[in-house]
This record gives structure tokens, C-alpha cells and sequence, in this order.
């Protein structure tokens, strides 16, 4: 017991000099000269396999009694989920892509004791067809700006020393040795700061309120309950390099006077529970949380807290609500959360990302971040890219970047050689953008301008085959079943965009429809007593500004111009292409396709539910959508 | 001079209000003073011919609530250039306020969630009177059977006035109702047979049983969803 | 009115654990904020949250039993009712919508007779849907006991589950 004491006390730093101390003697260690091999952990690197190759290496570099040479750690998402699992070995950085176990006895033997590079496994530029070696070569990387994201790549997230070896904690260092709370507040706000998590509220003037109450125990509050669809950057940064995210926590809760923080994670992210329960449990070891933070007198400690299964809970306050136990309900907001928010206590909520911005902040100044960006919007943004786009993954660029760049520079275009239609920012809040504004500068400002929003940063990318009507149908089903029911503009006012929306995708659309929509936002946008009510019908007005002529096509001529809505579209087999193959037949639920072996088979309208089994199946393109 | 109003039917003129705890505010252009500490419909519903609104999740006894929106007015806190939308309910009252309750906007606003709750209730009194006042004909939408409008009146009452808590809302969106834990009063003993949940329903969809229970309103089919609610009804016997 | 969860051999199964929610629940220490994660750690042990638990939840937390049952129907997480031994989770976010994804949700319909959030008469299977899992690269995505599947159809679907008894 003595000796399990010692050892923890041991590891607990007591002041800014025994962290640096503590710095230099784990980048000493790193420096010794041994090869890292970082594999990607990331959810969807999982969902590839990655796990296995993980084992693979473990394996393998035991098998070679390598451990002395070879250090493998499994990271975070290194964010191009496209390719993965992903394999880069330090220290150039050979990036493998599309890895599997059996390539890895190969990886260790030929590129991390051989020094050469496994052709097969290296990523091809799509358009120069070459072959690129290096991460920083990859287009896909080179046109990001990966100050915050970049990290991720390079640390194994449950391991704090990881963390400190990058220059971690040097923010809190900085700020608990020499910088008074309304300091660090002002350097916030010098920066420009806006909030990450969808309203793009100047960070420092939320700060400066929430201290501005005297005399009052304050909370401080990550968000993570990220319910946008399509978006996931929040749980990876959190997966990834959770210390960041509490690094900000806690220089926020010393610049405004709090002692207790929560992180609100949402419950369908059990990793990014577990790697943020460890980073917590590993700062308070270190002395970088809890009691006395290295040595300057500073309390905080952060409890986690898991949702239940509520969008609406990413709203502020019913995600206070939630905290003290309660349902989900919004409530109205004219006196600010940082004022009277959890326990009726002044409150400082921000996003995932806003906190992993602010050691940034600290560290390189508020000057120094200003210049990145616009006007508007200063600093990076985490944009999730995904949808029909050829580089599916999470990206880090500076505001102020076209969404040209960012969907074919970045994004490398659409798949399939099919056609660019429309981008949705900002999730069920946001809306959708066409082809004509794709020069539009990324930036708070003029993504509003343009009847959409930043949001909390998810991207969907849709071509030529993306139906609008089912799209704006498809976020006011969402929402429906997310409204939490409390106000009536919400509760049957989404309910009632739906029965239009369906009636229209039916087929049994009137002309009038297009304007008990426009009234339904209406009510909506005035009436509604939170954010997510407010901004409901976006996706709904949006879709009706840029595409009308969509929702006209449903209406007058009861066609689906992009082949979506079921009961307007008819599947039939081409003669010419038929090869007689029997697959559709097989997968057809209702028997509608008849036909012999190596024969051109038919398809009878009368069973046809248009379920599509047979256009996903066919391997000759003869199943035709119209 | 100002006016002070008293109650809802008396007011004075006073030369100034210093020294009494009072906000000067105008309403629909007229510029009245009132005690602070209150929301905007409470001081307005004080005044005689002044402001104009409707309310219907509201009650004095109860803290208000802000669920039926239709007591929405526009307010301007500088003075008059740029104007918001707000629940006059929960909205306190502050120095220089400048309120609109009768605006163009806002009539359609009320129309609009008259008309949403006509196509939930169209058999409801009150509901139909409100339609008849401000001129919403037939709803554009398929027609509900409900009686409740979701006001939250009759769980306010018995939390805040009897201190029991016998009844709550549950589930979530347009399948949110009034229920008791399980469907069942006599899981717990907290319902007192008090019938103030009847006595306080703006729409009278609550009745008291012959078992001194009050018989609450159950969802009704829910605008042609019908596989839904009996998936529900399937899951909950009674 | 009466709801009773007609499973006998679930009944039998809860009374012999009554030990374990007094532990689970006193772990709690009386804390009534703290009551989602006690309701996420009994329906973790359970598999979902028998009345009986939470009659004793709202009794030994003297929270009133409406309120606790407001937050169970309001949380998606929670359900009242037993699931079925394998969770088919069909993601619905944008990118996997984009894909095909509810296709899948329909097959599920026509093939086991279950919408999300139902279990199969037999307790086989439980089908919910989720608004995104972060794999949009590799969309439509069907989560079957924890093990992500990916790039799904019709035809795949079925011979995954086919070996989920």
C-alpha cells in the first residue's frame, strides 16, 4: 500500500517547475532515437478493422522482440476516414492508408527495419494518379490548416504524457503563473473568439459576464452532446485529445471564478466517455486537476455526464436541465445562461472545440490568432466533410476559406463522376447552399447571409441524384422527433411541415403547400421558445429559395426530378443491358421480377414497392430509376 | 404626470415615481408606469384599454409557464430600433421598455398558432372562440380529436398549489400528454382526489372519475398516425 | 388502470437482484440530480428499467414518481420495455440518409415486422436507429451487438443477421 502511494505522489506535480522538469524528461526519453508507428483509432477506423491491426502490431513487434526499437500507439482520428485504417510512421511521416493485418508483418519488416516504402499502400493522387509518401504531400492534408486537429495524429489520448511532451498544460502554466483571471478574459476577447458549437457568440464576452457576477458559485460546462447529423468532429476531438478540452476548462473556470466543471457528453459516445474519464482521472494524478493545481492554490474538478438520447439536449438550457436531473426543456432565455444557468447559478457553456481553442489562445497569443481567419471570424474551424464527396473525413481549415476549395481541394470532388447540387451547413438549424455561391468564403456572417448557418461545423456534400424536397423532409422528420413538445409552434408546427413535406413527396402536393410552409416557418421562427424550434424550418426555406422549381416538379407534374421519392419514381429493367444474372430477381422482397437464367428478366409495376434492392444489386446498370 | 395603475380597473396620475419601485414603459405607444418585479402580460393584463394580449398557459396562482406562445408581443430594450419576439409571460418588465402587442406580425403570429391548435382541437370552446376573435377559418391541416392543449396548467397546480405532484408530462413531441406514473394513480399514493387539475383546465379536458381520480385526457389518434398510437397502446395494457 | 410487464421468468430474475439495485442506488448516495445516470446504470444492468426498480428509485431518492417517470418516457435512452437479445442499430444520419440508409429500416419492417424502438415477438431482435454514428465514409452503417457493419444493403443485412440467433 505504501508503495502504491509513493508512486502516485510521485507522478503528482507540484508547481509550473516540476512540470516543465516533467516535460523535459519525457521528451528526452522520446527522443532516444526509437521509430513510432501511430495507427488510427478513430471510430471509423474501427469500424474498418483498426482494432485488428492494432493487435497486428502488438503481435508482431513482440514476435520481432522489437519493443525497444518500435513504439506503435493507437491515436485518435487523424480525420481522413475515407482512406482508413490509417498507418503513418514517424518520424517523416510515411502515411499508409487502407491497411489491414496481413499488411502489417510487411510494414515492419520492409519500411520501419528496412527504410523502404510498400508501394501498394500509399495513397493516389485521383487526379495526377501519383503516388504520395509523405502525410504533408497528401492534398487531402496539405490545404488544411491542422493547429488544433493535428494533434490528434500524434498522441495516444489516454495517456496524459503524451500530452505533456507536445508543450500541454504550458497554457494553465502560463495563466496560473502570471496572468490575473480578468487577463486571460481579455486575451479571449482580443482574439475573436466565436463559439464553436452552432451560435457563434463571442467567446470573451460570454466569459466577461459570467465573472462579472459577484459573489455566486459558478459552473463551468463542455458540450458534447453534438446531435447534429453528419457531424462527429466533436466526439473526435474529444476521443482524441480530451486534455485539451479540459486544458480550456479549466483556464476558463480560473478566469471566471469557478470551481466545478461538467462535461456533457452525449450517450451514444461510449469512447469518448471512457478517454475523457481517463484524461480526468490522469490530470487529477498529475496535480493538474483537482485540489491545488501545480501548486498555486486553484481548485476545479469536472464530473462527466452522459445524455440520455435528446437533440434538444445540446440546447443550453435543457442541457442544464438534464444536468440537475430533469427532462430535456428548454426554457426561455431573457436573462443569459451566464448569468442564471445551472442551479440557477451563473454558467460558462462552450463547445468541445471553443475550449481546445482557448490553450491555443493562451499560448500563442491573442495576436497571433487574430490574423487567422476574416473579419467575422477569426481562427480555425473543424468542418466534418461527408456525403457524397470523394474525402470523407474531418478537416481543419481557416476561416475565410471558399467552400470551393474546401469541397474539391480539400474534399476531392464528387464521386462517381456525377454532379455538385448543394452543401448543408449547419445541421437541422442550417441550410442548403447551390452551386452558384460556392465561392462564398467560410465565415459566420455569410453563411447566415445565405439562409444557412456555420453550426457546430458538419458539411454534407449532395450530387445530382440528392432529392431537396426529401432533404428538407428528411430534417423535419429529424426534428419531429426530437422537439421536446413544450411549445406549440414546435410541436405542431413541425409535426404540420411534415404532413406538407410528405404530402408533396407523395405526390399529393397543392400549390398553396408552398405557402403554409413559408407560414409554418413563420410561426415558427417568432413564436418558438428555443433555438431549435426557431430554426426549424431553415432546411425547409432554404431548399424552397434555391430549388422551387424542385418542389414545383412534385407539385404540377407529380415527378421527382432526382429519382428519390418513392411513389414518383418507377424502376423498370433495360433489355438492352439485362444479362439475365438473377441477382435482382433473388433480392427483389415482393417477387415483382420474373425471368430465366442468362433471359432478360421484367419487372411487374403491380408488386413493385420501389424498395430499390434490385438498382443496388445490379452489377450491369440495367435497373433504371426515373 | 403618469399613470399608476393600482388593480386592473383603477389607476392614478401621480407627478413622479421616485422613490416607489416602478419602471416607466410604453405600451402601443402610450406610455404607462408600472411596479417592477412583474413580467410584461401581468402588468399589461393590469391596465384597462391599454395592450392587448391573450394568454392561455397562464394562470395567477401558478408560476407561468411559456408552452402555448400566443401571449407573444414584440419588445424593443433600445429604445425602438430593433424589436423582438418574446413570451410576454416570462418576460420582466424593465426601464424604458417598449412594447408592441398588437402589430401586424403579431396577429399573424396568433393566428397562425390559433390555427395550429384549432387543427389539434377543434372541439374545444375556448379554442374555437380565439379562432372567432381574431378570423381563423378552417385549418389547412388534417384535424385532430384532442382536448388538451398541453398548457401544463393542471401539473403546475398540483405541484406548486397542493405540493403533490400526482400527474406530470410525459414522452416527448407531438405524443407529449398528461399522465400519471404508469398510467396508474395508485402506484403512489399522491393524488388526493383535490380536482384542481379539473378546476384550473382552460379547455376542460379533464374530469373528475367517479373514483375521485381525474380522468385525463389520453392522446387521441394523432393526425393519421395511426400504426403509432397503437404500438403505444400495445405497449402500455390498461 | 394496471400495466404489468407480462414476462414471469423477468419478474423472478428482478427480485432475486433486489440486492443489487439497493446497491446500485444507494451508490448514489441520494443525490436527486444524479438520477439519469442511476436510470442509465439500471437499464445498463438490466437491459431496460423494470417498474419495480423505479418505484424504489423514486421512493429511496424521494424523487415523486411522476417525475421519474417524465424522464424515462422523455430520454430516448431509456426503455420500459425488455430487448430482445440482439440490437440492430440502423444509422439515419445525413450521409448514411444520402446512401440509402432508411431502405434498411424498411427491410427490417417487412422482414422481422419491427419499427425502431420495437423488439421482435421472439426477443431476438431490437431495431433502433441512431443519428449518426461518425463512419460517413463508410455509409450506410448497421451496428448489430457493438460490431459496426458497413457499406450495407439489402442483401448484406440478411446474411449478417442471419447469424445473430
Amino acid at each position: 500500500m505504501v508503495e502504491q502511494v509513493r508512486r502516485l505522489l510521485e507522478k503528482r506535480v507540484g508547481s509550473v517547475a516540476e512540470l516543465e522538469k516533467l516535460r523535459q524528461s519525457i521528451v528526452d526519453k522520446k527522443d532516444s532515437g526509437r521509430t513510432c508507428i501511430s495507427v488510427c483509432g478513430g471510430t471509423a477506423c474501427r469500424a474498418s478493422g483498426a482494432e485488428a491491426v492494432v493487435d497486428a502490431f502488438v503481435d508482431e513487434i513482440e514476435r520481432r522482440e522489437l519493443q525497444v526499437q518500435v513504439e506503435m500507439k493507437e491515436t485518435g482520428c487523424h480525420g481522413f476516414c475515407e482512406k482508413g485504417p490509417l498507418v503513418v510512421i514517424e518520424p517523416k511521416k510515411i502515411f499508409y492508408q487502407q491497411v489491414k493485418p496481413e499488411d502489417v508483418a510487411e510494414i515492419i519488416a520492409e519500411t520501419v527495419l528496412g527504410g523502404k516504402v510498400i508501394e501498394r499502400l500509399l495513397y493516389v493522387d485521383p487526379v495526377s494518379s501519383e503516388r504520395i509518401t509523405y502525410e504533408s504531400d497528401v492534398p487531402f492534408y496539405k490545404r488544411q490548416t491542422r493547429t488544433i486537429f493535428g494533434a490528434n495524429g500524434t498522441i495516444d489520448p489516454t495517456n496524459i504524457e503524451d500530452y505533456i511532451a507536445i508543450g500541454g498544460y504550458s497554457a494553465l502554466s502560463k495563466v496560473l503563473t502570471g496572468m490575473k483571471p480578468q487577463k486571460v478574459i481579455d486575451e479571449v476577447k482580443k482574439s475573436g473568439l466565436r463559439g464553436r458549437g452552432g451560435g457563434g457568440f463571442p467567446t470573451g464576452r460570454k466569459w466577461q459576464s459570467c465573472r462579472d457576477i459577484k459573489g455566486a458559485i459558478k459552473y463551468v460546462i463542455c458540450n458534447a452532446d453534438e446531435g447534429d447529423p453528419g457531424a462527429y468532429q466533436d466526439r473526435s476531438l474529444l476521443e482524441g485529445n480530451p486534455h485539451s478540452v479540459l486544458e480550456g476548462m479549466i483556464i476558463g473556470a480560473y478566469a471566471i471564478g469557478s470551481h466545478q466543471g461538467y462535461i456533457y457528453v452525449r450517450n451514444e459516445y461510449p469512447l469518448a466517455v471512457r478517454h475523457a474519464r481517463i484524461a480526468i482521472e490522469q490530470a487529477m494524478d498529475y496535480g493538474l486537476l483537482g485540489e491545488n493545481i501545480l501548486g498555486s492554490g486553484f481548485d476545479f474538478t469536472v464530473t462527466i455526464n452522459k445524455g440520455g438520447g435528446a437533440f434538444v439536449c445540446g440546447e443550453s438550457s435543457a442541457l442544464m436541465a438534464s444536468l440537475e436531473g430533469k427532462i430535456g426543456e428548454p426554457k426561455a432565455k431573457y436573462v443569459h445562461m451566464s448569468e442564471k444557468g445551472l442551479w440557477d447559478s451563473p454558467s460558462l457553456l462552450n463547445n468541445v472545440k471553443t475550449w481546445a481553442n482557448v490553450p491555443l489562445i493562451i499560448n500563442k497569443g491573442a495576436d497571433w490568432y487574430s490574423k487567422i481567419g476574416t473579419a467575422g471570424s477569426k481562427g480555425t474551424m473543424i468542418f466534418s466533410l461527408v456525403g457524397n464527396i470523394n474525402n470523407t473525413g474531418l478537416v481543419e481549415v481557416p476561416m475565410g476559406i471558399t467552400l470551393r476549395e474546401m469541397i474539391f481541394d480539400i474534399g476531392g470532388g464528387i464521386p462517381n463522376g456525377k454532379k455538385f447540387k448543394a452543401v448543408q451547413t449547419g445541421g437541422p438549424s442550417g441550410g442548403c447552399i447551390p452551386e452558384q455561391f460556392l465561392d462564398t468564403p467560410v465565415d459566420f456572417d455569410e453563411l447566415t447571409k445565405l439562409g444557412s448557418m456555420m453550426g457546430s461545423g458538419g458539411m454534407i456534400v449532395m450530387d445530382e441524384d440528392t432529392c431537396m424536397v426529401d432533404v428538407a423532409k428528411y430534417f423535419v422528420e429529424f426534428l419531429k422527433g426530437e422537439s421536446c413538445g413544450k411549445c406549440t409552434p414546435c410541436r405542431e408546427g413541425i409535426n404540420r411541415m411534415s404532413e406538407v413535406l410528405n404530402a408533396i413527396t407523395q405526390g399529393k402536393g397543392k400549390r398553396e403547400d408552398l405557402e403554409t410552409l413559408e407560414d409554418l416557418a413563420g410561426i415558427l421562427s417568432a413564436g418558438a421558445l428555443c433555438a431549435l424550434g426557431q430554426t426549424a424550418a431553415n432546411p425547409v426555406l432554404s431548399t424552397l429559395r434555391y430549388f422551387r422549381d424542385e418542389y414545383l416538379a412534385h407539385i404540377d407534374e407529380k415527378k421527382c426530378p432526382a429519382g428519390v421519392c418513392r411513389e414518383l419514381i418507377q424502376y423498370s429493367i433495360d433489355p438492352e443491358r439485362c444479362e439475365g444474372c438473377l441477382r435482382c430477381l433473388r433480392a427483389c422482397p415482393t417477387g415483382a421480377i420474373v425471368g430465366e437464367k442468362r433471359e432478360v428478366h421484367t419487372l411487374n409495376q403491380g408488386l413493385c414497392i420501389k424498395c430499390g434492392a434490385c438498382y443496388d444489386v445490379c452489377k450491369f446498370d440495367a435497373v433504371i430509376r426515373q | 404626470m403618469a399613470k399608476v395603475w393600482i388593480d386592473g380597473e383603477t389607476s392614478i396620475e401621480v407627478e413622479d415615481a421616485d422613490g416607489v419601485n416602478a419602471v416607466s414603459l410604453t405600451v402601443d405607444d402610450k406610455k404607462v408606469i408600472v411596479s417592477a418585479g412583474q413580467t410584461v402580460l401581468e402588468a399589461v393584463q393590469r391596465m384597462n384599454g391599454i395592450g392587448n394580449i391573450p394568454a392561455l398557459c397562464n394562470h395567477p396562482a401558478v408560476k407561468p409557464y411559456g408552452a402555448c406562445r400566443i401571449c407573444t408581443v414584440e419588445v424593443s430594450e433600445d429604445g425602438g430600433s430593433k424589436f423582438k419576439f418574446v413570451a410576454a409571460c416570462l418576460y420582466s418588465v424593465k426601464e424604458g421598455l417598449i412594447v408592441k402587442t398588437n402589430t401586424e406580425k403579431i396577429k399573424k403570429l396568433r393566428r397562425g398558432i390559433i390555427e395550429l391548435m384549432l387543427a389539434r382541437c377543434p372541439n374545444v370552446k375556448r379554442i374555437q372562440e380565439l379562432a372567432e376573435e381574431y378570423g381563423v377559418e378552417k385549418p389547412r391541416f388534417v384535424l385532430g380529436d384532442q382536448d388538451c392543449i398541453l398548457c401544463g396548467l393542471c401539473v403546475r397546480a398540483c405541484q406548486e398549489i397542493i405540493g403533490k405532484s400526482a400527474i406530470s408530462l410525459v414522452n416527448r413531441g407531438i405524443y407529449r400528454e398528461v399522465a400519471a406514473p404508469f398510467y396508474a394513480y395508485e402506484l403512489t399514493e399522491e393524488c388526493i382526489g383535490c380536482g384542481d387539475c379539473a378546476f384550473v383546465c382552460p379547455t376542460g379536458a379533464i374530469e373528475m372519475g367517479p373514483d375521485g381520480r381525474p380522468i385525463l385526457p389520453k392522446v387521441k389518434i394523432p393526425y393519421g398516425e395511426i400504426e403509432a398510437l397503437m404500438k403505444k397502446e400495445a405497449a402500455t395494457p390498461s | 388502470m394496471e400495466l404489468t410487464l407480462d414476462f414471469p421468468k423477468v419478474r423472478a430474475i428482478v427480485e432475486s437482484y433486489t440486492e443489487k439495485v439497493d446497491s446500485l442506488i444507494d451508490s448514489y448516495a441520494g443525490n436527486k440530480e444524479q438520477l439519469i445516470s442511476l436510470l442509465q446504470d439500471i437499464q445498463a444492468e438490466f437491459n431496460y428499467l423494470p417498474q419495480d426498480v423505479l418505484i424504489k428509485v423514486s421512493q429511496k431518492l424521494d424523487i415523486p414518481l411522476s417525475q421519474v417517470f417524465s424522464v424515462v418516457t422523455f430520454f430516448r435512452a431509456f426503455t420500459l420495455q425488455p430487448r430482445g437479445r440482439h440490437l440492430v442499430t440502423v444509422c439515419l444520419g445525413t450521409a448514411c440518409h444520402v446512401k440509402g440508409g432508411s431502405r434498411l429500416v424498411e427491410k427490417m419492417e417487412r422482414d422481422y415486422g419491427i419499427k425502431p424502438g420495437d423488439t421482435t415477438e421472439d426477443l431476438r431482435f431490437t431495431l433502433e436507429t441512431v443519428n449518426c454514428l461518425g463512419c460517413c465514409a463508410l455509409g450506410p452503417v448497421v451496428v448489430v451487438d457493438g460490431k459496426y457493419e458497413s457499406k450495407m444493403n439489402a442483401d448484406k443485412l440478411d446474411r449478417v443477421l442471419r447469424s445473430y440467433k
